[in-house]
């Protein structure tokens, strides 16, 4: 492994599966076991360093490191120096000075990990960053996929949604393309990005022709507030030509899966009766998370400078 | 005065001469010249070239000294071989009145070490909503001519129609920043197949072209001049090409960084790299080469943007757009135009002096290598290989996008009316 996971276009086949691997072994290891906790990395300490709101994410986080007992500090940007107008790299060399040894990062600005990776010596985790990407949601996408079909290589996926804004979908297309699996994202054309026939994906404005052959589709959330900048007319046009709702999961195949990085609009673009379904992956995905970010720490921070 | 006596040099990379310079002209350029008194400068090897004059030059004085100032940007100017800027008006105050023309022209006088020519807004507070005194403005002890509300397109057609009439009262011309802002919303760079990577929203190539569409329109409707601040665009160069061979009165500038970076640079996230309009892509710049070769391109300037340290040691989408230019400037016309052999050193002189003091109106600049002519003239070491460090740079800030960057040519000296402004290399003051 590098020392910092910055994005997930720069995992190779082999470290994403090292990650994979190693969250499979942790998950075996905490089998059943009534304490849920490791002693890798006592002694070690994790700031989680949050310039947006993101429960979710900062809990599975601070979960991980806690169960390997690193220590874990959660640095919050609203009511901190941050908002007495300190600049990210004072905070990072504040941070670093304080005895951090990684640096689990989610902020607004796109490429935010990278430039302070330049500054601090400990490993960087990008939780993250504007509409660039968000590598560990891609990994423990990746790990649910693995466990649910017993494979990725050929696993077809569909990314549907905003995919413009979405740094999941970003990380997704990445680590899914260098792991094998076939992917198509699927949005209206305001939804994705100029320099989109660059990725290695296949593109479709048509959701209802994508579904039957998909074994996994993986559901972004669109924000209501796109339609004021007209990038759709209205909420209810969105959900019908690319919600999924009950209509439309029957279209799919018997083993397919339906996935959701959370928060979800439900009735948006996922019905709740999708969301709800046995096919439905979204609470495992979250479970899954937290032995993904315990993995990419074990890995970043585990075997060094003891 | 001094009298000085350049041995050898080549005018222009022609066959070398004596150049000699007596009382702020140029008195005599020949073989052999030999004259009492005059302080000898031996240049065998060295190109002699007309004093550069840039027509896109951010002094930030007033309002931002801590960033640069007229005194240091003229410095800066003068080690490039520059021997007059043109200062553009997006200070604070905003050069929007006859009074912070004259301020800024005042300064640049007492610093003394380039002609500093004020540009004055085109609307008042650049917020282009009413035309600013652009009549005071232009019969002020600084003389304006050229008029932009740089760093903010004037988007508002109608005003942009006013505007370019207007200042054909005096000669004027509007400087346009081409660029649509309702398609630039939160832009951050080039709108292609990196920023789709790197989820940094686009600034498309549309946004540019569009304006320029329209204006060399207007411009011809109502036969004035305009002017086309920092071209950045392959479909930017076509557009110029038609409008000139429509006779539209249309004159565009190219910078030296869209001359030789790309938005590959952006990869980095480092914001050096940020700027306004964003770096293109390969093709953009090639086109932009070949524009500047067949003269489609009038000129290049600087965009010298400088930018105190905070305001560039952030993230991307926090930092302030722009790059220092002044000190490189001719230095990437060396090693894009020259030595790939689009332009000769007549065409640098063309491009980066003569026509550029004629789109600025300035009558004692950009003129030929010849007796009588004002002393206005470089001496570049064109064998010198130079890398690039900030920390030695003139200005007062770092924010060199060619930083360890090794570029061909060195400004040996710089005369502004017969005095010298740098010699052996190195500001005289």
């Amino acid at each position: 492994m590098k020392r910092h996971l910055l994005e997930s276009a720069d995992l190779d086949r082999a470290d994403a599966t090292l990650v994979l691997d190693t969250a499979a072994q942790i998950d075996q290891a905490l089998a059943g076991r009534e304490v849920k906790k490791l002693p890798t990395l006592r002694g070690r300490t994790v700031v989680n360093l949050f310039y947006e709101d993101s429960t979710r994410t900062r809990i599975s986080f601070e979960l991980a490191a806690k169960r390997l007992s690193a220590d874990v500090i959660n640095f919050s940007a609203k009511g901190s120096s941050v908002s007495k107008g300190e600049s990210l790299k004072d905070t990072a060399l504040t941070l670093e000075a304080m005895g951090s040894d990684a640096i689990v990062v989610r902020h607004g600005a796109s490429g935010a990990p990278h430039r302070l990776a330049n500054w601090v010596r400990g490993s960087v985790v990008n939780a993250g960053d504007g509409t660039h990407e968000h590598p560990t949601q891609a990994l423990l996408d990746a790990y649910t996929i693995r466990r649910r079909l017993g494979r990725l290589a050929g696993v077809r996926v569909a990314i549907v949604g905003d995919v413009l804004h979405s740094r999941v979908a970003r990380s997704n297309v990445w680590l899914l393309h260098t792991l094998g699996a076939e992917v198509t994202v699927v949005a209206p054309p305001t939804l994705l990005p100029v320099g989109v026939g660059t990725w290695p994906v296949e593109v479709s404005y048509d959701l209802d022709a994508v579904l039957p052959k998909a074994d996994v589709v993986m559901m972004l959330r669109v924000q209501g507030e796109r339609m004021n900048a007209s990038y759709f007319p209205s909420a209810r046009e969105y959900s019908r030509r690319y919600g999924l709702d009950g209509r439309r999961m029957a279209a799919l195949g018997d083993e397919a899966i339906v996935m959701h990085p959370g928060p979800m609009n439900r009735g948006m673009e996922i019905a709740a009766e999708v969301a709800d379904s046995v096919r439905s992956t979204i609470v495992e995905q979250v479970g899954n998370g937290v032995s993904v970010r315990m993995a990419v720490l074990y890995l970043l921070l585990g075997g060094r400078s003891e | 005065m001094t009298s000085y006596l350049i041995k050898g040099a080549k005018p222009l990379g022609g066959g070398p001469a004596d150049v000699l310079i007596t009382d702020g002209r140029i008195a005599a350029i020949g073989d052999s010249l030999s004259a009492t008194g005059a302080e000898v400068i031996e240049a065998g090897g060295l190109i002699a070239l007309p004093g550069l004059v840039d027509l896109h030059t951010h002094l930030r004085e007033p309002g931002r000294e801590d960033a640069e100032t007229v005194e240091t940007g003229s410095r800066a100017a003068a080690l490039g071989g520059f021997t007059a800027v043109h200062a553009m008006a997006n200070t604070d105050p905003v050069a929007d009145t006859a009074g912070v023309v004259e301020q800024v022209w005042r300064l640049g006088g007492q610093a003394g070490l380039v002609d500093v020519v004020p540009v004055g807004a085109v609307t008042v507070g650049l917020a282009g909503e009413r035309l600013a005194e652009l009549g005071a403005m232009a019969d002020s002890a600084a003389r304006v001519r050229v008029f932009s509300d740089d760093g903010h397109c004037v988007s508002d057609p109608a005003l942009m129609r006013r505007a370019l009439e207007y200042v054909k009262a005096f000669d004027g011309v509007v400087a346009q920043h081409a660029e649509e802002p309702r398609l630039t919303a939160g832009a951050q760079m080039h709108e292609g197949d990196r920023s789709a990577r790197l989820g940094l929203t686009g600034w498309p190539a549309a946004a540019e072209e569009a304006i320029i569409a329209r204006d060399v329109l207007l411009a011809g409707h109502v036969g004035a001049r305009l002017h086309v601040c920092h071209v950045s665009t392959a479909g930017s160069v076509e557009l110029l090409r038609w409008a000139k061979s429509r006779g539209v009165q249309v004159t565009a500038e190219v910078t030296p960084h869209h001359l030789l970076l790309t938005d590959a640079c952006a990869e980095s996230y480092d914001p050096v790299f940020k700027v306004n309009p964003p770096l293109r892509t390969d093709e953009d710049v090639a086109a932009l080469r070949r524009g500047l070769a067949d003269g489609t391109i009038d000129a290049v300037a600087t965009d010298h943007a400088p930018h105190a340290v905070e305001d560039k040691e952030s993230e991307w989408a926090q930092a302030r757009p722009g790059m220092l230019g002044l000190e490189q400037a001719l230095a990437v016309v060396v090693e894009t135009m020259v030595e790939t052999g689009l332009l000769d050193w007549q065409g640098v002189a063309d491009r980066m002096s003569m026509r550029p003091a004629a789109i600025g109106r300035l009558a004692g600049h950009g003129r030929p290598l010849a007796p009588g002519e004002p002393a206005n003239l470089l001496l570049l070491d064109p064998a010198a290989r130079v890398t690039v460090d900030p920390a030695a740079l003139a200005s007062r800030s770092r924010n060199s996008p060619y930083a360890g960057r090794e570029l061909p040519g060195r400004v040996v000296a710089t005369f502004l009316r017969g005095t010298p402004t740098v010699l052996d290399g190195k500001a005289v003051r």
